[in-house]
């Protein structure tokens, strides 16, 4: 065992250690700690994942002195090494982008709960993804639920309340029935490590027992994740929380926790079921089509929107669809284009959030659309920013979401079945897309009269910093984008 | 013994229906802590007591309490708010005169307003229709997919389980020698499967930060608001002579049950609700102030944040001697005593005053807003 | 299957429980009802899963005497998960009564819809 195997293990726990500590430091201390950890965790995630992709196979990592079945575990594979590396990278920049807002939002004495809430969210995000049992899955997902929510509500207003108290009912619905589904899993099969559980569905799917369980199992995984990660008909909770957080909350949230919540579902898909098994059952078809039905109506409701953040959340909705319809699309193909999107959303949503951020500063706070005309060249840093964002939402090449869009049609092309409903909605996607967010720019850059400043405010590097970074990150994903993808499909190939 | 357990099962039920049918929440909290402590009741028939006792504790004893402080808070507040209404009341009359004066016979309303009419009389009756018939349904469709599945099930205690498989069998042969413990639930949890009692302490405490975020009030800047209660309960001697008697008996009992977790049933979420309900016991009687002599949020800050952080280090060394196959030098002891199995005593020890600290800390953030 | 269902009683009410709780919490408007709503759905499930590790004529998992024998004792597996959830599901109804007193006094209602009217009448004025 070498010592870099080490470090996704330390990176949780140290991650959690520093969120306790927060507890008791003051706001500032806080804060530099907390980044400093964000920074060593990327650090030792990249060190992962160059040596998981070396090594070209995954390995198991032992918490305790006793291996599977009667201890837990850890698995890392090339996926799991490459999306906590980007969520690491993610996280200090959504952080840095909004730390003005921290400050500024939240009261005095609760800015270092702020910190405590994210790092505490960041090391349940790891171990989601790292995890190799299931009712540790289910542990970790409640403290991503109650440190969700309690981001949320750190902003000092009083519709976060109700936006709060609708995500946490929510979640706490997904979460009861991913419960309910681990508890019959366990008993048909008496296993809770992910493994161990494949090899004795597949041997159940064998001999033909148990077969309505199985299928209610599946089910109740399905629904109580799309819950969670707000697939269309259970997105309501998701324009208030992610439109009425500080900047850097709503970063995360939409760039971050949905996602490893998809992120447990695909592994679960590979790992707990067998991948053969979902095939047969008709649960990719639901997803394929609910992801259909989110692409178009969460534009719809983008378009109605006179508030900035809320349109941005409700973009959040519709791009969701494209991952769920690009793993209900039932290929490798299909999850690999899911999967890079998940990377190019996570790139791209928090860099719009913090921009957004940026208008409302120089717009006194508010966020409707009638407050921030001009508000791109009072601060021209954010209105570059948003411009990017808006290109790779819509598609335009040079950036992510243009690779991800062709992805998503290489994938389509190689399902007879699904091709056709799958270019039409992608097209009426992009144009939708570009239906609101091109005005959103008119908007923003519109003649009011004021004079262009690059810089909001001089003294606010980080900011500067993290626009600058998030762009770059665009354009790397957008133009550099192969050998990205050959490390998803080799980790997609390692997660069964 | 089946009939007794049909019996508290039906109970069970019927708890669940008065609940979700009745329209008082003060009834509804009562026949909830019935119901859990039926529930543990249950669990002594299924031969779990650890089960029993942290149900009895945390669930019957801790969420009761919780529940109860917060329908106290709620009923200060509207007691507070209730001096405004005599005058709402007043300008109702005067409106109401109004509109009678100006209302149109039936017929000669336009057909818009006769449909605004409809829609305003009949709106809420509707929509509590719509409501309370969606519930039944959506209920019965989901009982009705998880009974088909249960009827597919394993059966009930049968021996030959899918769940009995070689994972159980090595727990129940080799625990006592692997950690120690005579206890083979806490040395599951607390060695084999430790990673998840790690999960379940974060769990608590982010939930303790969460109550202090929305409750506690910094009180130097709250001069001008009134307390949310107008007073302050006098000091009650029946109370405080019992509290006398009890607090001492409940905490010793609770450091018992703590202690003795690797030896018997109980542990360290059970023995720290015990200490933390004795706690909220003392606060009741003897009031905010004397209890502010010994705990204040500095030394809860503190304590808290000591004992997970020993629980962080003391696990990381246990996974990362495991992981890497380095030799753990955490000596085992004899099982039995009470200084054995190596890291569970200190473990459970530091989550029982986590515990303690976190439901003490729940009851005097609601009811007073500081620690 | 109603044989199944007989055999399997614990399970059974278990499910009415959870059933009853889940919609609680999703469908009734009052807020405390949703948290009890919510217990109720937890403690359903721990119920079911406790009454998976039940083998009937075995004894609680503490060892009383040695040599071990594997069939003396029921299995211990499912009692360590539910006191992981009973712990869970107590910190969660800690929050959730935070939430319900902090929303009373900022809208002076217990009833969510009447909650959300008020917020979006506020949103629409400014």
């Amino acid at each position: 065992m070498e010592l870099v195997q080490n470090f996704p293990f330390a990176c949780i726990i140290l991650t959690m250690f520093v969120g306790v500590l927060c507890a008791v430091l003051k706001p500032k201390t806080a804060r530099t700690l907390a980044i400093s950890a964000m920074v060593i965790v990327g650090i030792l995630s990249f060190a992962t994942l160059s040596f998981v992709v070396k090594t070209g196979e995954y390995y198991v990592y032992m918490m305790g002195h006793f291996p599977a079945p009667f201890g837990n575990e850890i698995r890392i594979g090339v996926l799991e090494a490459l999306m906590a590396f980007i969520f690491s990278i993610v996280m200090i920049l959504s952080l840095l982008g909004g730390m003005k807002h921290i400050f500024h939002d939240i009261e005095d004495t609760k800015v270092n709960h702020n910190f405590l809430m994210m790092c505490l969210l960041f090391s349940s995000m790891l171990a989601l993804i790292y995890t190799n049992d299931l009712f540790t899955a289910y542990v970790f997902v409640e403290i991503n639920t109650l440190a969700s929510c309690a981001i949320v509500m750190l902003r000092k207003a009083k519709e976060t309340l109700v936006a709060t108290t609708r995500y946490l009912i929510m979640s706490l619905l997904g979460s009861g029935l991913f419960l309910i589904g681990i508890c019959i899993l366990y008993d048909i099969t008496g296993h809770l490590l992910m493994s161990n559980i494949q090899t004795s569905v597949a041997n159940l799917v064998a001999t033909g027992a148990y077969r309505i369980p199985l299928e209610i199992i599946i089910c109740l995984f399905v629904i109580g994740m799309a819950i969670k990660s707000a697939l269309y008909p259970f997105h309501s909770w998701l324009p208030d929380a992610h439109g009425s957080a500080t900047s850097s909350a709503s970063a995360i949230l939409s760039g971050l926790v949905v996602k490893s919540y998809i992120i447990l579902l695909i592994k679960i898909c590979y790992r707990v079921i067998g991948i053969d098994v979902i095939y047969q059952s008709q649960a990719l078809n639901v997803l394929f089509v609910l992801g259909l039905i989110a692409m178009i109506m969460g534009s719809v409701n983008a378009l109605r929107e006179k508030d900035l953040k809320r349109m941005i959340a409700y973009s959040s909705v519709a791009q969701l669809g494209y991952i769920y319809m690009g793993i209900g699309l039932g290929s490798e193909a299909g999850m690999i284009a899911a999967c890079f999107h998940i990377l190019t959303h996570a790139v791209t949503k928090p860099m719009l959030f913090c921009a957004a951020g940026g208008f409302m500063e120089v717009s006194g706070g508010s966020k409707k659309f009638k407050d921030i005309r001009g508000a791109g060249r009072r601060n021209l840093l954010a209105g570059i920013a948003f411009v990017v964002g808006t290109l790779s939402m819509v598609g335009i090449p040079f950036t992510s979401g243009f690779v991800s869009k062709m992805c998503f049609a290489e994938a389509a092309l190689g399902m007879s079945s699904k091709m056709i409903p799958t270019l039409v909605v992608l097209s009426i996607s992009t144009l939708l897309n570009a239906l609101y967010y091109i005005p959103a720019i008119m908007v923003v850059f519109a003649n009011t009269g004021d004079e262009v400043t690059l810089f909001a405010d001089k003294k606010d590097v980080a900011f500067m910093v993290s626009m600058i970074v998030f762009m770059a990150l665009n354009f790397v994903l957008g133009c550099g984008s192969g050998k990205i993808i050959d490390m998803i499909t080799q980790g997609i190939r390692m997660l069964g | 013994m089946q009939t007794f357990e049909l019996i508290l099962l039906s109970f069970l039920i019927i708890c669940a229906l008065a609940v979700s049918l009745s329209r008082n929440l003060l009834v509804s909290l009562i026949i909830f802590m019935s119901y859990s402590l039926v529930m543990s009741i249950l669990w002594i028939v299924l031969q779990s007591p650890d089960l029993a006792i942290t149900e009895a504790a945390v669930g019957a004893g801790v969420t009761s309490i919780i529940f109860f402080v917060t329908l106290y808070k709620i009923k200060g507040l509207r007691e507070f708010n209730s001096a405004p209404q005599e005058a709402i009341e007043e300008e109702t009359t005067e409106v109401v005169e109004e509109t009678v004066v100006t209302t149109k016979k039936h017929h000669e309303k336009t057909i818009n307003e006769r449909l605004q009419e409809w829609i305003a009389k009949y709106e809420m009756p509707l929509y509590k229709r719509f409501y309370n018939v969606m519930a039944v349904v959506l209920s019965t469709v989901i009982i009705l997919c998880m009974l088909l599945t249960v009827s597919e099930l394993p059966s009930y205690g049968d021996p030959s389980n899918p769940a009995n498989n070689e994972v159980s069998e090595k727990y129940i042969m080799d625990t006592m020698e692997d950690t120690g413990a005579v206890n083979i639930v806490a040395g599951m949890i607390l060695d084999y499967r430790a990673f998840d009692t790690f999960g379940e302490s974060t769990v608590l405490f982010v939930a303790a930060g969460t109550v202090i975020i929305l409750l506690r009030n910094d009180r130097k800047k709250k001069e001008k608001e009134e307390n949310d209660r107008m007073y302050e309960p006098k000091p009650d001697i029946i109370l405080q002579n019992i509290a006398k008697l009890l607090v001492p008996v409940a905490l010793m009992f609770g450091i018992y049950v703590v202690l003795n977790g690797h030896l018997s049933p109980g542990g360290g979420f059970s023995g720290g609700a015990i200490m933390g309900a004795a706690l909220i016991l003392y606060y009741n009687a003897f009031g905010a102030e004397n209890c502010k002599k010994f705990f204040t949020y500095r030394t809860f800050n503190t304590i808290i944040v000591c004992a997970l952080s020993f629980y962080a280090v003391a696990k990381s060394y246990s996974f990362y001697t495991g992981a890497n196959h380095i030799h753990s030098i955490i000596p085992k002891g004899t099982p039995g005593n009470i200084l054995s199995s190596g890291l569970i005593l200190p473990l459970n020890i530091a989550v029982g005053v986590i515990v303690m600290c976190t439901m003490f800390g729940f009851y005097s953030l609601f009811h007073k807003e500081e620690i | 299957m109603l044989k199944g269902l007989l055999t399997n009683y614990y399970e059974t009410t278990a499910m009415i429980i959870f059933g009853i709780g889940f919609v609680t919490l999703l469908l009734n408007r009052n807020i405390i009802k949703k948290i009890i709503g919510f217990n109720f759905m937890d403690t359903g499930i721990f119920l079911f899963l406790a009454a998976k590790g039940y083998i009937t004529g075995r004894i609680a998992p503490i060892v009383v005497s040695t040599p071990i024998e594997f069939e003396t004792y029921i299995n211990p597996i499912p009692s360590g998960l539910v006191l992981t959830g009973i712990v869970v599901s107590v910190s969660i109804s800690a929050f959730f009564c935070a939430l319900a007193v902090r929303l009373y006094r900022a809208y002076g209602t217990l009833d969510l819809e009447e909650i959300v009217t008020k917020m979006e009448k506020d949103q629409g004025v400014y």
